[in-house]
């Protein structure tokens, strides 16, 4: 048991997906505008990992090494595409707004990565519980970054007012940077930044 | 190492299972995803004439109410421009991207801006009213963008010059740039502009997306701002608004329709 909470845990911010693996960036910065979106994403991603990382460690022993990539790519395809009907028929207005994005999980190295990495070589229990980890660490960021994006950007969370925009006759004058790619550079840089000084041994030697 | 025949079994099991859920999803998920896309055009409609915002909560019931409420649908023949007569199925059920790729039911269009390829004979239009009094005319606009065909409505007041909204309900530009087609702040500029030029009586489609910012509509009636990033989908907008909008498509029916001279066409 202690295991199983070491691979679910161990991701949240030891070995953060984005943040210390830097992988899934892509998609970090498109959809983390409003808090709302994030946290669809962020099931779309813990979804389609814990699905591609069981079935890829059901079938490990069956799969010819030669052709593996890309029978963890169908697997991952075919989960995305179920995924994204599936927001098409529940949640038109968000998959509308998440657009490319979720058909982009698929190129998200986070999903291949643990596919290749750790469901490849572990039991089924193990792989969903490594893929609920790796998407909650995932999901940590986005929604962090979807937080702050959405609180500075408009001034609102999950599309409630907080701080009243001077547009509307309050006294918050929005920060434009916040609504642009580059402010998610900025607050990931600044997630990074705080887990290395709070966890020195993540640092790497030069 | 495996036999090849293994890992050519192993690939077709695989490609097998997947499919079967893929496709599976795609069909039991189907008439959801329909209905969303019905009220999602709705919206649209009742969008580009501010009788719905964008973000607002609002129920499926709500929407069709208020759809049947305010908006009228109607065929037109686009070539005498006058309206065909149809029943509450055939225009509940019309669709005009269908019937642009029937043959039968559409022309071949000549070499435009717009490069639309084929034109249909009749188009769905819709009319907003208020006491039976026509205030907004809503017609279907398309064209190429960058990388796809833009689809969307625009709807002029009841001089049929001054434009009252626009709105583009699907195409497949990329996110950030020529996307923003979508974004309501840009789409704000479009209403108080004019259409047409109206010289010596003659109407001539003249709305146009620059390169850079326009004035106020008041100073610049025939200009909207092009969007940054996204030259070639700018220019397409203004193409295929002009295309849609010249006597050929709507042109006829707008001027029957500011000569009163439809039948049952005010209601």
């Amino acid at each position: 048991m202690a295991k199983s909470k070491e691979i679910l845990l161990d991701p949240l911010f030891n070995n953060n997906p984005i943040a210390v693996q830097v992988l899934g960036v892509c998609s970090a910065l498109a959809v983390t505008t409003k808090l709302e979106t994030s946290i669809v994403m962020s099931l779309a991603v813990i979804a389609v990992l814990m699905g591609s990382n069981l079935s890829v460690a059901l079938i490990r022993k069956f799969i010819p090494p030669s052709i593996r990539i890309i029978v963890q790519l169908t697997i991952i395809a075919s989960l995305v595409i179920v995924t994204d009907q599936i927001l098409k028929a529940y949640v038109y207005d968000i998959s509308k707004q998440l657009s490319v994005f979720v058909g982009l999980i698929i190129t998200n190295c986070i999903v291949m990565g643990r596919a290749e990495a750790f469901a490849m070589q572990n039991t089924g229990k193990d792989s969903v519980v490594d893929g609920i980890g790796n998407g909650l660490g995932y999901s940590v960021v986005l929604i962090v970054v979807g937080f702050f994006r959405e609180l500075f950007g408009s001034g609102k969370l999950l599309g409630f007012s907080v701080f009243p925009l001077v547009t509307e006759g309050g006294w918050y004058q929005p920060n434009g940077l916040m609504v642009l790619a580059p402010g998610a550079f900025f607050l990931i840089g600044i997630f990074i930044w705080i887990l290395r000084w709070r966890k020195p041994e993540l640092v790497t030697a030069d | 190492m495996r036999s090849t025949k293994y890992i050519l079994g192993f690939a077709a099991i695989v490609c097998l299972v997947c499919s079967v859920v893929v496709s599976g999803s795609a069909v039991s998920l189907k008439d959801l995803q329909t209905i969303n896309k019905q009220l999602d055009q709705k919206k649209k409609v009742l969008g580009v004439v501010s009788l719905y915002e964008s973000g607002e909560e609002i129920t499926p019931e709500e929407i069709n109410q208020r759809f049947s409420d305010n908006i009228v649908a109607k065929l037109v023949d686009l070539e005498t421009g006058t309206y065909v007569d149809a029943s509450e199925e055939e225009l509940a059920t019309f669709d005009q991207r269908k019937a642009r790729q029937n043959p039968a039911l559409s022309k071949v269009a000549d070499d435009n801006a717009a490069k639309v390829g084929r034109v249909p004979n009749h188009a769905l239009v819709y009319l907003k009213t208020n006491d039976g009094k026509v205030e907004n005319l809503i017609l279907p606009i398309e064209g190429k963008g960058l990388w796809s065909t833009l689809y969307g409505y625009i709807a002029l007041e009841a001089d049929t010059n001054t434009i009252a909204g626009i709105t583009f309900y699907d195409h497949g530009e990329t996110p950030g740039l020529g996307g923003e087609i979508e974004n309501p702040s840009w789409l704000a500029l479009w209403p108080g502009r004019k259409a047409y030029e109206t010289k010596g009586g003659k109407w001539t489609a003249k709305i146009n997306v620059k390169k850079g910012v326009a004035g106020s509509p008041a100073e610049d009636p025939y200009e909207v701002d092009g969007l940054s990033g996204a030259t070639i989908t700018s220019r397409g907008v203004g193409s295929l608004v002009r295309f849609w909008l010249e006597d050929e498509r709507f042109g006829a029916y707008l001027a029957n329709f500011r000569d009163k001279k439809l039948k049952g066409g005010q209601g």
